[in-house]
């Protein structure tokens, strides 16, 4: 292929895996982590009978799905560091850095998604089955956490899987904040090297390969719990 | 034991239950049938707070259900529930489901639990599942782990709202088995079914309900004898001759 140069790609792949790769993937461990527990909490909130509770989770979580996550991104990047000096009372922002910028808006974002999952997946457990963890006399909490959310958790494995893959995928708008994930690192050498083309089109196929994979291990494991039921 | 004054309810404007008086006395067995939707089930859900009524006073053992200053979850703990779907816990196996409201609620030690949930096991007979999940179990025989499930909490009387109207029919027995020798011991029960054989066998009274109301209150002779109201007379006459 003439004018194309290949060898870019491999003479950074440390560069995009070691550094690039790896914030992606650590953004989207704790981003679903946090995400999930958070939306398990909002969740329970727009559940709740107490009107105000369920009011303010249907709020927040109408407001976050109705703004794109690009200006939510930013917003967070400019507004953290005016939080964490309101918080710690110190005179200045606090700068926190892509990183952590990054983990808390796709935490806060996500969780409105995976709130709606688990909305769903505590609302597909029978009466019943609450009514007979009450019988026994566990409290709301118990009842929750012992028999209603492992069920509803389980049911939602493949959807929670499903939405973990778009926060992948979503994570490369990090490069508007500037911060050094798969696709920032891969557009650094690209720049320097004037090799757009090819990177991008690396960057494209790596997130394919993951994505795709991820996607038939959820469709396997869907079937499976499938016959289970 | 257990007694209801003037209890009603509303969902929204629909009146499921019209001034509901009863008592159910230590060591007594109370059948409560008639139609569905006649609010059978909605009012034994009520003995244990399971569902809110609005007028009224439920009084278990002395405590005021309806009060909102009352430890409901307490309350439960004393009183065992069987319901008409089982309703075990289908991700726990059938030691678990006997041991966690032992544990959790009473704050029994684990060995503890564990040994009263397997003894209870063994009294209905299934002591040789009690490492399998619900799911592989039968109908009935989960309706019984679901009895030995309530009776681990040591309950000073047992609510069955329709334990046996989702079993085939095979498997009615089975379960009415148990309830019947637990009705033998002493235990004060309050049981909403059909199974009319069941209340002549055990049953101190008969309460039949129309229309969310309590429109017969009878000591078990006389209502299977001589029925004073005729909706009652119509409703034993249709599942009775057949």
């Amino acid at each position: 292929m003439e004018g194309f140069d290949f060898d870019v790609i491999e003479r950074s792949l440390g560069y995009l895996f070691r550094e690039g790769m790896v914030f992606t993937l650590t953004l989207t461990a704790l981003a679903m982590t946090g995400g999930i527990i958070f939306g398990t909490l909002l969740a329970m909130m727009r559940l709740s009978a107490f009107k105000p509770l369920s009011w303010v989770a249907g709020a927040y979580v109408n407001l976050m799905r109705s703004v794109p996550l690009v200006l939510v991104i930013f917003w967070f990047f400019f507004l953290v560091p005016y939080i964490g000096a309101w918080l710690t009372g110190a005179g200045r922002p606090i700068p926190v850095g892509a990183f952590w910028s990054a983990l808390i808006t796709f935490t806060m974002f996500e969780a409105a998604y995976y709130c709606e999952i688990m909305r769903a997946g505590i609302q597909s457990i029978a009466r019943g089955q609450v009514w007979s963890g009450y019988a026994l006399g566990l409290n709301y909490w118990q009842t929750m956490g012992y028999i209603v959310l492992p069920q509803a958790f389980r049911n939602m494995i493949p959807v929670l899987l499903t939405q973990t893959i778009i926060l992948f995928q979503d994570t490369s708008l990090v490069y508007v904040i500037s911060a050094t994930d798969f696709l920032g690192a891969a557009a650094k050498v690209a720049n320097r090297d004037y090799r757009l083309v090819e990177m991008y089109t690396f960057v494209a196929v790596v997130y394919f390969v993951i994505s795709y994979g991820l996607s038939t291990m959820v469709k396997r494991l869907q079937d499976r719990i499938a016959v289970i039921r | 034991m257990i007694s209801l004054k003037s209890v009603s309810k509303w969902y929204g404007s629909f009146q499921v239950l019209g001034d509901c008086t009863t008592e159910v006395a230590k060591g007594e067995v109370v059948v409560v049938c008639g139609p569905s939707g006649s609010g059978k089930s909605t009012l034994i859900k009520c003995v244990n707070g399971l569902e809110p009524f609005q007028k009224g006073e439920i009084l278990v053992d002395g405590v005021s259900v309806g009060d909102a200053k009352t430890d409901l979850p307490k309350l439960r703990s004393r009183i065992g529930m069987v319901f008409q779907n089982f309703e075990l816990f289908p991700h726990m196996s059938v030691t678990q489901n006997l041991t966690l409201g032992q544990i959790k609620v009473l704050g029994r030690p684990e060995s503890e639990a564990r040994a009263k949930g397997l003894k209870l096991l063994e009294r209905v007979g299934l002591i040789a599942h009690k490492e399998k999940y619900p799911g592989q179990l039968s109908g009935g025989q989960q309706q019984r782990v679901a009895i030995a499930r309530a009776l681990s909490m040591d309950p000073i009387a047992m609510l069955f709202d329709e334990p046996t109207s989702a079993l085939d029919p095979e498997m009615i027995n089975e379960v009415l088995d148990v309830m019947v020798e637990l009705a033998r011991e002493g235990m004060t029960m309050m049981v909403v079914t059909h199974e009319m054989g069941f209340a002549r066998k055990v049953a101190h009274r008969v309460i039949f309900m129309d229309a969310g109301r309590i429109v017969e209150d009878a000591k078990k002779d006389e209502f299977f004898g001589t029925p004073r109201s005729e909706r009652a007379q119509q409703f034993l006459s249709k599942i009775l001759h057949h």
